[in-house]
């Protein structure tokens, strides 16, 4: 699925599921612990674990729940977070649309997707109506490395 | 009230009394479920015995993301509803930061650096005499 460098180093990935809002609680512990253990700053940590809360409430609440992996990358020089959500549920058939701030299906803010790109390097969603929605988020340790793309 | 981490999950937040003033300490990370109850909380307080202020301490807070940001939102509102004025209190920089990125500047939403602070503003900004516990508003009769 990703198409990191050969010279890159994953650290063994956690896997949480997603089914209730007192997951939603282990995901942010979770979070923020590997965010701590890669020494990322108190505003890294803070925008990494927000963007998280916010991308699997949304699992939850429109995927139907699922789960999310969480992997620690380095390539000798530059570490970083990658967190993958993943659902089973309805997809999003705009894309477009679903990433603009202010859109909501629901009685949300529409913030969500938006706000969590916004906080993290980078990001990608994967979406197939009927099929699911995957989301990858991606924050390196003091900002992108100039030469890569590891998502 | 002990300080506890803010990344340790909450079970229940107590709501203190001082005076007039309702004081809410949120000491760790909230279950969505809790938050929502918090918010009914605070205002069966007020209706229960009228306060004129709230004042909400998240300085423990490490992390408000858009569910958490909303009820904070919402708690004002209702208790503006109730003739009561809220203040939160302590908002930590990183949040702040995160808050403003996420696109959640929570205009509306009064706030203050401490606790302190807070009391004080309620001090000086009571909620408005025209809507005090009990009075109906001129504009239910000017219609007919
Ligand atoms: N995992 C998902 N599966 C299906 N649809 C999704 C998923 N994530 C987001 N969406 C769709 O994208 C819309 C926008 O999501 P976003 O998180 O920005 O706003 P929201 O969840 O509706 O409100 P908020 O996050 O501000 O409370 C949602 O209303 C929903 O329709
Ligand atoms: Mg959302």
């Amino acid at each position: 699925m990703t198409t990191t460098g050969p010279d890159t180093h994953r650290g063994s990935p956690t896997c949480l599921p997603i089914r209730s809002d007192m997951d939603l609680m282990w995901i942010r512990q979770e979070v923020r612990r590997l965010a701590t253990e890669v020494q990322f700053s108190l505003v890294q940590q803070t925008k990494l674990v927000t963007a998280a809360s916010e991308l699997a409430r949304n699992t939850l609440v429109h995927g139907g729940g699922g789960h999310m992996e969480a992997t620690v990358l380095h390539d000798g020089v530059h570490t970083a977070v990658r967190l993958v959500f993943a659902d089973c549920g309805p997809g999003i058939a705009d894309v477009d649309q679903a990433m603009s701030d202010g859109y909501t299906s629901g009685g949300g803010l529409g913030l969500g997707l938006g706000g969590a790109r916004r906080l993290v390097h980078e990001f990608r969603l994967e979406s197939q109506p009927g099929r699911g929605t995957t989301i990858t988020v991606l924050m390196w340790h003091g900002g992108v490395p100039p030469t890569r793309q590891a998502l | 009230m002990t300080e506890q981490p803010g990344w340790l999950p909450q079970a229940h937040v107590p709501v203190l009394r001082l005076d007039d003033v309702l004081l809410v300490a949120i000491q760790g990370d909230l279950r969505d479920e809790n938050a929502e109850r918090l918010q009914y909380d605070v205002l069966q307080h007020i209706a229960d015995s009228p306060a004129t202020g709230v004042v909400i301490d998240i300085s423990s807070v490490e992390v408000v993301d858009s569910f958490l940001g909303r009820v904070l939102a919402e708690i004002a509102a209702g208790a503006e509803l109730l003739a009561a004025r809220t203040v939160v209190a302590g908002m930590r920089p990183t949040v702040a930061i995160t808050l403003v990125e996420l696109g959640l500047t929570l205009t509306g939403l009064r706030t203050a650096l401490d606790v302190q602070s807070a009391l004080r503003m309620l001090r000086e900004h009571p909620a408005p005499a025209a809507r005090e516990h009990g009075e109906r508003g001129a504009y239910d009769y000017d219609r007919s």
